[in-house]
């Protein structure tokens, strides 16, 4: 294939990724909106919870002005908004340090945690969803959905409390809290993340190891995993060179929720391990509201759920020839 | 005599019931077939055909248990170890499947499907097993043989496909080859093609074959035995000629009649001065739509059409010659981007929603596929109430009284109206649609290619009823179909659709000798005929020579694929309408005299 013909093939693509990109960028914009909002109808202000019950009206007042939450609500919007795009999200009304400096001390952690979590449960979610798929009505089917049902049914916070109680308490194995030491050995680092990726893991693995097993099957019901059957292919090689291609659309759009989730949700294990994350961040912001974090946090999700999506997309049209075509 | 090739001996396959009963769905079949024969198994769905087929594989779907003895050269089978058939998919056993386009997968590219049994089985090389496969390419003539490989099955068409499969199922040079139905889902014009291709490549391996088919004009091409199945139990095996000129069994003498559409008896239409609808100048199509009212993807090109009141009018035409897309017009499903659709004489808003209630009662469509096109969740009563609902606004047991009526009318028992669509058999359900659409008490039905899913037995009664049912209510139908056998049985008038043109209209009887449009002519000698010979002779007749001309909008549709178009007239400008002695209007450069000639 000449070179010309092959770069006019990735224009179909190419196209296709930017359109949605192009989607995901104005989707943020409306989000940014409806964030903005919402945190502007939450009872009181920074200025009333800095000052507490006993300010007069005359000193809050005083503060709103100096805070600057007395100007319209356009007004403050579009500066906001003009801030989150310049990578500014304003001054923590609580911290009186900047937003961004406050996310940065909380961001690597979060990542650390949440990529932890992914490297350990996905690959178990895809051999539980693999190995219930085909023996679909079997015994090792229905144990492992029973298995994996009861494990979306568990709460977080009972999961994570009887860990503590088998792991730390009981069996003495694991720390009860996650504070990683200064330069830790692997050994280290591996011991204080094992009890909350373990239990963040466990709803993963639940929910995508079923959406595996669901897209797998959909895809085993064709006519052309028959075909292959009487070709003489091998179970094996039917699954991964047969089916797993075809399912790949369904598999990473389970992977981006599963792990926009791990991004933004984990604020139960955060609490539970005293691990300082970005969910316990946002939560602290909406107590004590400090607008400007909270927005920042909520953007922050919202543009990661995005880009996991845009990324799954893409995966899903890479993988299709026939929209790859365009 | 030799040692038989394939022996089967009381083979019978059994699934569980519903209720947990087990179920012969094939019950103690026996035979033989001799080395480099072919064996044809006959019979309805449900006959058991593919499963006996896939049984020579020691495969069998789901659920089902194969017992009995097979033996396919030294690979046998006994019922309980089944290891040794099955070890030979693939390699010295191989199978082409009804739907190429379904079968193949969607997302890698076709040249690694086809050598991947001889990979997996370790007969070749990938180099080998490559250049094996295009030699097979270039037998079964398929187009630009070296390259082809390297397309993924979307950009194919069915009948490419259906060739590229069977050089798959001959890329290990098997000893037994099975197809089942492969031409079934081809247009006509395309299955004469791909069953040469077959034929050819299939002597020269000198491989024994197991040809599934529902149709026997096709078997007759290309089996030696013909065996008949008739819920899963054999009705009689004999040569072909046998069979289709002295066949002994009864249930054979029934599909044998069946093959042979009979015109059903019908009112002669009153010559009425207002047809019922008139189509005028239609162009439809997807896509932006220039100034000239010509969309992106055109469809239709300046269709016109008229159906009288109580009149039969059929559309025949190949995929993609957008027969279905006239009736999608109609029924103001896709806007026509020029022309106009008018019922009464009164122009039809362009889509639905422009429509009233009045305009949408009168005209009703029936789709293809009565699976897709009902709920399977709601009942028979359920379907047919909400019509009566929506249009007349009947309740209670006025509705109920009337829906005893129509399932009455299209020969239900009434107490099928609790039923489940699910429930109900391929025909049965074909029936329910139709009734969904009379219940409306339409003035004309839009017939979808409503027989084309159907066994030929089953096709013979709809048509029947059709016919009855015009008789009785005087409805109207604008019945679309490939086959034009159906539309010969059924319509008083065709209409021959060719790339969205109208090649040829006339009344029916024009159609029953020549002259024709050349592409109506291909359409009718593509039919398969019940005589072992005809594939052979018709192979002769095709050959075009402009073959290597593009399509053009300027010039005549058929002109790429014309046997008989002439240099500076059919390349050079569009043709004429001209009128036949017979009455029908043929749209082509060539005389009356000539196109008769042309024809022999």
């Amino acid at each position: 294939m000449s070179g010309a013909a092959s770069a006019s093939a990735w224009r179909g693509p190419a196209k296709l990724v930017l359109k949605r990109t192009g989607l995901a960028l104005v989707t943020l914009v409306l989000v940014s909106a409806v964030i903005f909002t919402i945190s502007g109808l939450l009872p009181g202000d920074a200025a009333q919870e800095l000052l507490g019950q006993g300010a007069t009206p005359e000193q809050i007042a005083a503060l709103r002005q100096e805070m600057g939450l007395d100007r319209p609500a356009v007004v403050r919007y579009f500066e906001w908004l003009r801030g989150i795009a310049l990578g500014d999200p304003g001054q923590s009304l609580v911290a009186n340090k900047p937003v961004a400096e406050i996310i940065s001390e909380r961001l690597p952690n979060t990542l650390t945690l949440a990529g932890l979590t992914t490297l350990f449960s996905v690959p178990i979610a895809f051999l539980i969803g693999i190995a219930s798929a085909v023996s679909r009505g079997k015994g090792t089917d229905r144990a492992l959905n029973i298995a994996t049902l009861a494990m979306v049914a568990l709460p977080e916070f009972l999961v994570a409390t009887i860990a503590v109680l088998v792991f730390s308490v009981k069996l003495l194995w694991l720390p009860s809290i996650t504070i990683v030491p200064q330069d830790p050995t692997l050994w280290e680092f591996l011991r204080a993340y094992a009890m909350p990726v373990m239990v963040l893991g466990v709803g993963v693995i639940a929910q995508l190891g079923r959406m595996i097993r669901a897209a797998i099957i959909a895809e085993l019901d064709r006519p052309y995993v028959e075909m292959a059957r009487l070709k003489g292919v091998s179970q094996r090689r039917l699954i991964f060179r047969h089916v797993l291609p075809n399912a790949v659309g369904p598999i990473v759009n389970a992977m981006a929720l599963s792990l926009s989730y791990l991004f933004g949700g984990a604020i139960i294990v955060e609490t539970i391990f005293s691990y300082p994350g970005l969910a316990s961040l946002m939560v602290n912001a909406v107590t004590s509201r400090d607008m400007p974090l909270l927005q920042a946090c909520a953007m922050l999700f919202c543009a990661t759920y995005l880009l996991l999506v845009l990324i799954a997309d893409t995966v899903a049209i890479l993988a299709n020839p026939r929209l790859r075509q365009g | 005599m030799p040692a038989p090739h394939v022996v089967v001996r009381n083979l019978a396959v059994t699934v569980r019931s519903s209720d947990g009963a087990p179920l012969r769905i094939v019950d103690d079949v026996s035979f033989n077939i001799q080395r480099g024969d072919v064996l044809a198994l006959i019979g309805e769905s449900g006959s058991g055909k593919t499963t006996i087929a896939l049984a020579l594989m020691g495969y069998a779907r789901s659920g089902a248990q194969i017992s009995g003895q097979i033996e396919v050269g030294s690979a046998a089978f006994d019922g309980k170890a089944g290891a040794d058939l099955a070890a030979q998919r693939g390699h010295r056993i191989t199978y082409v499947a009804q739907s190429a386009a379904a079968a193949f997968n969607p997302s890698r590219r076709l040249i690694e499907q086809v050598i991947e049994p001889a990979l997996i089985h370790g007969t070749a090389t990938s180099a080998e097993a490559r250049a094996h496969a295009v030699e097979l390419f270039a037998a079964l003539a398929l187009p630009n043989p070296e390259t082809i490989g390297n397309r993924y099955p979307h950009e194919l068409s069915g009948g490419q496909l259906q060739r590229l499969m069977a050089a798959m199922a001959l890329i290990t040079r098997p000893e037994l080859v099975i197809f089942d139905e492969p031409t079934t889902a081809l247009d006509v014009t395309t299955q004469v093609e791909v069953l040469q291709a077959f034929r050819k490549v299939v002597r020269e391996q000198g491989a024994t074959g197991v040809y599934v088919s529902h149709d026997l004009a096709v078997v007759a091409q290309m089996a030696d035995q013909i065996l008949v199945l008739n819920r899963g139990k054999v009705r009689e095996q004999n040569a072909v000629r046998v069979v289709l000129e002295t066949p002994e069994d009864d249930y054979t003498k029934t599909l044998l009649a069946a093959a042979r559409p009979v015109v059903k008896a019908a009112l002669p239409v009153a010559a009425v001065s207002k047809p019922l609808l008139s189509i005028d100048g239609i162009c439809a199509g997807y896509g932006p739509v220039d100034r000239q009212g010509r969309a992106a993807h055109p469809v239709l090109t300046d269709v016109t059409l008229q159906i009288g009141r109580g009149a039969a009018v059929g559309v025949i035409g190949e995929s993609g010659s957008g027969k279905s897309t006239v009736a999608r017009v109609v029924a103001g499903l896709l806007a026509p981007t020029a022309g106009t659709v008018s019922l009464d004489g009164q122009p039809l808003g362009a889509s639905v929603k422009d429509r009233s209630r009045e305009e949408l009662r009168r005209i009703q469509i029936v789709f293809q596929n009565a699976d897709i096109a009902l709920n399977p969740a709601h009942s028979v009563g359920d379907i047919l109430g909400r019509v009566l609902r929506f249009y007349h606004g009947m309740q209670g047991h006025q509705a109920q009284a009337r829906v005893a009526e129509l399932l009455d009318l299209i020969r239900l028992p009434a107490g099928i109206a609790d039923r489940r669509c699910s429930e109900l058999s391929g025909g049965q359900k074909q029936r329910v649609n139709l009734a969904r659409a009379l219940a409306a008490e339409p003035d004309l039905i839009l017939c979808d290619e409503v027989t084309s899913a159907l066994d030929t037995v089953v096709r013979e009664a709809i048509l029947e009823l059709l016919a009855e049912l015009r008789r009785d209510l005087g409805v109207a139908y604008l019945f679309i179909s490939h086959d034009i056998a159906t539309v010969q049985a059924l319509c008083d008038e065709i209409v021959v659709l060719y790339k969205g043109t109208r090649v040829e209209s006339g009344a029916r009887d024009a159609y029953a000798a020549p002259p024709f449009h050349p592409y109506t002519d291909l359409l009718i000698s593509s039919v398969p005929e019940l005589r072992t010979d005809w594939l052979s002779e018709v192979a002769a007749k095709h050959g075009a020579p402009f073959a290597h001309r593009p399509e053009s909008a300027d010039l005549c549709r058929f002109l790429p694929r014309c046997p008989v178009a002439v240099a500076g007239q059919c390349d050079v400008t569009l043709p004429p309408l001209r009128m036949m002695a017979a009455g029908n209007a043929v749209l082509c450069h060539r005389t009356e005299a000539e196109l008769a000639r042309d024809h022999m």
